[in-house]
């Protein structure tokens, strides 16, 4: 069970985020649950955020544009398909809408372990090292306040 | 300058020498001058670099100290790797609900099974 927890790392030499899971199913399965919109809206979006596809087109090629609804607050995403091999790699683009000069490259590798495992390793490389670490804190959601307020009381202490 | 604490801290760990320096501070405090030795950068560089992470709050300098170590606050760089984790669990988290959704899923067809045959009637 251990050997399934999620494990990040930031690169220290380049802006760059990995990701790295293992899945009790096959790579094929793994690779349908992250590009059939149905099955996506099932898993991808934060807890308390009603997720909504506007478009999902995985192919090379293609692209994609979802939003994330909560409080009467939207949150939107959107990016093209650079690559998509089956059951193997997504190369992607990623922008959150909110900062709509930011843009994150990310590939998606589908490592078939047998056993109808899957190792899957998302890396997401950005443009800067300050871009990086607030993308990395911009994943807090109500998290992000409480470091806020945390972080001033230190601060002012 | 950054208005919000948390950006001067992300801008502060954003330069590479200033991570470096931050690191070394894990193991001990350190004067200036013990800084600035693995560096090719003057010591005048390497208290510019000291003044953003003191602006940050990442360290603090002893006042009347002959030797002024450099102290980093500990407290402030574990915010740091909190936030890390909490990415890290949302993550998780968000994995989790995958591994339902995988569960759920019906076996697929053989992924390299040849195309499906026309459609009966199909227009070519």
């Amino acid at each position: 069970m251990s050997t399934h927890e999620t494990e990040i790392t930031l690169d220290p030499k380049v802006p760059l985020v990995r990701m790295t899971r293992e899945f009790d199913a096959p790579p094929e399965k793994v690779f349908r649950a992250h590009t059939d919109p149905k099955l996506i809206v099932q898993w991808l979006g934060p807890r308390r955020h009603e997720m909504t596809i506007d478009h999902f087109d995985c192919r090379t090629g293609g692209s994609y544009r979802y939003v994330h609804a909560s409080d009467g607050n939207e949150f939107g995403f959107h990016g093209c398909f650079h690559d998509v091999r089956p059951a193997e790699l997504i190369v992607q683009t990623f922008t959150f809408e909110g900062q709509p000069d930011g843009v994150a490259l990310e590939k998606l590798f589908f490592e078939d372990l047998g056993d109808g495992r899957t190792r899957l390793v998302v890396t997401s490389l950005v443009d800067s090292f300050e871009d990086r670490d607030a993308f990395v804190a911009s994943g807090m959601e109500e998290g992000v306040r409480e470091g806020y307020e945390r972080l001033d009381e230190l601060l002012a202490g | 300058m950054s208005a919000d604490p948390l950006s001067r801290v992300f801008s502060a760990l954003a330069d590479p020498t200033r991570r470096d320096m931050v690191a070394r501070l894990t193991l001990a405090d350190a004067t200036v001058g013990e800084l600035a030795e693995p560096y090719d950068v003057t010591v005048q560089a390497v208290s510019k670099h000291l003044k953003v992470l003191e602006d940050a709050g990442l360290v603090t300098r002893t006042r009347d100290a002959q030797r002024r170590p450099v102290h980093l606050e500990a407290e402030v760089f574990d915010l740091m790797t909190k936030w890390i984790e909490r990415y890290r669990r949302q993550a998780e988290e968000r994995y989790q609900r995958l591994d339902e959704v995988l569960r759920a899923m019906p076996d697929e067809p053989h992924p390299t099974a040849p195309s499906e045959p026309p459609t009966t009637g199909a227009a070519r």
